[in-house]
């Protein structure tokens, strides 16, 4: 029988070789660039617009997937461990997929509470905060606040505002480099809304239905009305007599307009719109939802693009 | 409470009695630009607002024990816009004030905020056919009607440097600590290290809590190889760290050290008498859609059989998953498989064992899933005995939060006898259940 004091020797062995791997590994290569991993693409797309050539970013969710419904892939843990900054959306939109890479990304910069874990929420105004109980009986709620705030141009500005403000923090030399890039952005963003606003003014007051609650911000800004979600509540997908409902209040409300996240199956809001003379318009809630829609201007300009030939 | 009553109001004051002033203001140019320069002020001040708010939400939901608490705050405070440190203390005081509201509970305590993250699982499952098993086989049926497990996860983030998770599993008789861990987030070198009682790194099942398993019972080669339900599960460390690989290559190491007493695995009868487990995996993305997970596993330690009888595992598993990004949540495959081989000393002989189940689990629509499992396995003290069997299971989702299951199984036991038993099985989730890994 082998003896087992060779085992606690064992393990010390294997934790030395692991350090020793650890050593010999390249240094992360200092200073140059930052890493910045974000939680969603619309976060990547601001922070690239304010960190210019200084940074490079790379976002965890793809612009065309459920952001609630990442899959917390070890191959995330191979960007997150190297990250100097990581952005999320907050709100517990990644609750169900975030924590665990966190945990075991080995990385102390980017822990809760470090100085390289950003929630971008604290910078944007938050539609749908609950006030009295929470319960589920309200479905997938969050009881913080909506988390798909960045679909309004002034939070994007807020939130561009605030990443530059701690690109400045992580690397001192190159924070004016960052605020040029967001005062550069604000301008941009100023001339875009002036075309934004205009295409839209039209529109004001007029009814829509969306598919899950992510259109608040967008609605709030451009003064859409959301008269109903094609879900019954958030996170329970549609149920025959919520539907029929849906399809009783769109037609008292003359609403033709039903708006779905392409990440959602298109068989209930086809039906609901055939049954309502309406039309459905697979609207993009992030950038990247579709291959040329490569930043948070082309977003806007996409989506109010389709908003304008569905409202006419 | 004060500071907010009279904030607001001045506020308000500012937005709506400044453009008044405005317009009487002289000629019209004159009072074009004062406007502009108003909304251009009123712009600024919402800004302001909205940032206040922002700090007032990020100082209720920083969760982390006191000095922690004020490590973070001093981190996330500097990268807001500009607010002075007094308002944002006396916002701070009336968020705790507030806190009732967000959190939907009686009391409005800064202890609250402070508690960990709670969970209940309820676990409930009833039988239906089966035979008594023959006199020496591992695997036992399930009573009719069982409230089978009620696991209770408290789980939070303990300062900067740490989290902790506990997860405390009450049957319907006795309580059994079936995890309580701290793990070490921000050690050098990017390791990862945990201290306290945890599921092992063997392989795939091992690790996985009953409500996270595709099926209601687990596969025949845990049952008969591996320690059954709770598997090898003991009081250790484990310490594991990422190795560097090419081409997108996912590698992690992972040995533990534990005191040695695992259900019917291992015995410690001395402090001599410790396991280990040593897991190695490598994970690669195929596709964004498709990805493969190899994992090799080792573990040894001192059975029951007596002092100085020992029992190594070898462990070998494979899962392939499929899941199409833009209908996630409609679609997706996993195929899976564990080998287990067995080295246990005994008298007279040592025997040597081996083990394995094919599993592949299809999600048919948003709420429905399709699954099968075939097993066969030797018995860890009969090595000559093979049990083999297989499963069919549909699995459905009323929401994300509970979950309806039934499984018929077919056991054919090495002795010849034959068993036929459909199960129904009721999950269901209290409260804020973090994530599992991957």
């Amino acid at each position: 029988m082998t003896s087992m004091r060779t085992n606690p020797g064992f393990v010390v062995a294997l934790a030395i070789t692991l350090a020793l791997v650890g050593i010999f590994l390249p240094a992360p290569a200092q200073a140059k660039k930052l890493n910045i991993v974000t939680a969603t693409t619309d976060m990547a797309a601001l922070t690239q617009e304010v960190g210019g050539d200084k940074v490079s970013v790379e976002s965890i969710a793809k612009g065309y997937q459920d952001p609630h419904f990442v899959e917390a892939k070890p191959s995330f843990l191979l960007k997150l461990r190297q990250a100097d900054l990581l952005v999320v959306v907050g709100l517990q939109l990644e609750i169900g997929w975030l924590p665990p890479l966190i945990t075991q990304s080995g990385n102390p910069r980017i822990q809760v509470g470090a100085n390289g874990y950003l929630d971008a929420s604290q910078f944007a105004e938050i539609l749908d905060i609950p006030t009295g109980t929470v319960t589920r009986a309200m479905g997938d709620v969050h009881p913080l606040g909506n988390p798909h705030y960045w679909l309004d141009p002034d939070n994007g500005r807020r939130i561009a505002k605030g990443i530059a403000g701690k690109l400045g923090e992580l690397d001192p030399e190159d924070a004016g480099y960052f605020q040029q890039r967001y005062q550069d952005f604000d301008k941009r963003l100023a001339a875009a809304e002036q075309k934004w606003d205009a295409d839209m003014k039209p529109y004001r007051g007029r009814k829509v239905v969306t598919y899950h609650n992510s259109f608040p911000n967008f609605a709030k800004h451009y003064g859409l009305n959301v008269i109903g979600y094609v879900e019954p509540r958030p996170g329970i997908p549609p149920t025959p007599s919520h539907t029929i409902e849906l399809i009783g209040l769109m037609k008292r409300e003359n609403c033709k307009v039903i708006l779905v996240e392409p990440y959602f199956d298109l068989k209930t809001p086809n039906s609901i719109a055939r049954d309502t003379g309406g039309t459905v318009v697979q609207y993009l809630p992030s950038v990247g939802g579709q291959k040329d829609v490569t930043d948070y201007f082309k977003l806007f300009d996409y989506d109010i693009g389709l908003l304008m030939k569905a409202l006419q | 409470m004060t500071m907010r009553n009279s904030f607001l109001p001045f506020c308000m004051t500012i937005l709506f009695g400044l453009p008044l002033c405005a317009q009487q203001a002289g000629t019209v140019p004159a009072a074009n630009d004062q406007n502009a320069a108003m909304e251009q002020h009123i712009r600024d001040l919402e800004d302001r607002i909205i940032a206040l708010e922002g700090q007032v939400r990020m100082l209720k939901s920083s969760a982390t024990a006191a000095p922690a608490a004020e490590a973070a705050a001093a981190s996330a405070a500097p990268s807001a816009a500009p607010p002075a440190p007094a308002p944002a203390e006396a916002l701070a005081s009336q968020a705790t004030g507030t806190q009732a509201q967000v959190y939907g509970g009686a009391g409005g305590s800064a202890a609250k905020a402070l508690n960990p993250d709670i969970s209940v699982i309820g676990d409930f499952i009833g039988a239906v056919g089966g035979n008594s098993p023959p006199p020496l086989a591992t695997l036992q049926p399930f009573p009719s009607l069982q409230m089978h497990e009620s696991e209770i996860g408290l789980q939070a983030i303990i300062d900067p440097y740490s989290r902790g998770d506990f997860f405390i599993s009450f049957g319907e008789e006795g309580v059994n600590l079936e995890e309580g861990y701290i793990t070490f987030t921000a050690l050098p070198a990017s390791f990862v290290g945990k201290v306290g009682k945890m599921r092992s790194a063997f392989g795939k099942v091992n690790m996985m809590h009953n409500h996270v398993l595709p099926w209601i019972d687990r596969p025949l080669v845990t049952t008969n190889l591996v320690g059954g339900e709770d598997g090898i599960d003991d009081a250790g460390v484990s310490i594991e760290r990422i190795l560097p690989a090419p081409k997108g290559i996912f590698l992690e190491a992972t040995g533990q050290l534990f005191r040695g007493d695992s259900g019917d695995v291992f015995k410690a009868f001395q402090k001599n008498d410790v396991s280990t487990v040593d897991h190695l995996r490598a994970y690669k993305d195929i596709t964004e859609s498709t990805n493969l997970d190899l994992g090799l596993s080792y573990s040894r330690g001192n059975n029951d059989f007596g002092p100085n009888f020992i029992t190594n595992l070898y462990g070998v598993d494979a899962t392939l998953r499929w899941k199409p990004l833009r209908r996630s949540i409609y679609h997706s495959f996993v195929a899976r498989s564990e080998f287990v081989w067995s080295q246990r000393q005994q008298l007279p002989v040592e025997q040597r064992g081996f083990g394995y189940y094919a599993s592949a689990d299809y999600q048919l629509g948003r709420r429905w899933f399709l699954g099968g499992r075939y097993d066969s396995s030797d018995r860890s003290r009969y090595a000559n005995l093979t049990d083999k069997g297989g499963s069919l299971v549909l699995t459905y989702w009323p929401s994300e939060f509970a979950q309806i299951r039934g499984q018929y199984e077919f056991t054919k036991y090495a002795e010849g006898l034959n068993s036929n038993q459909l199960l129904m099985q009721v999950i269901f989730s209290l409260g804020a259940h973090g994530a599992h890994p991957f």
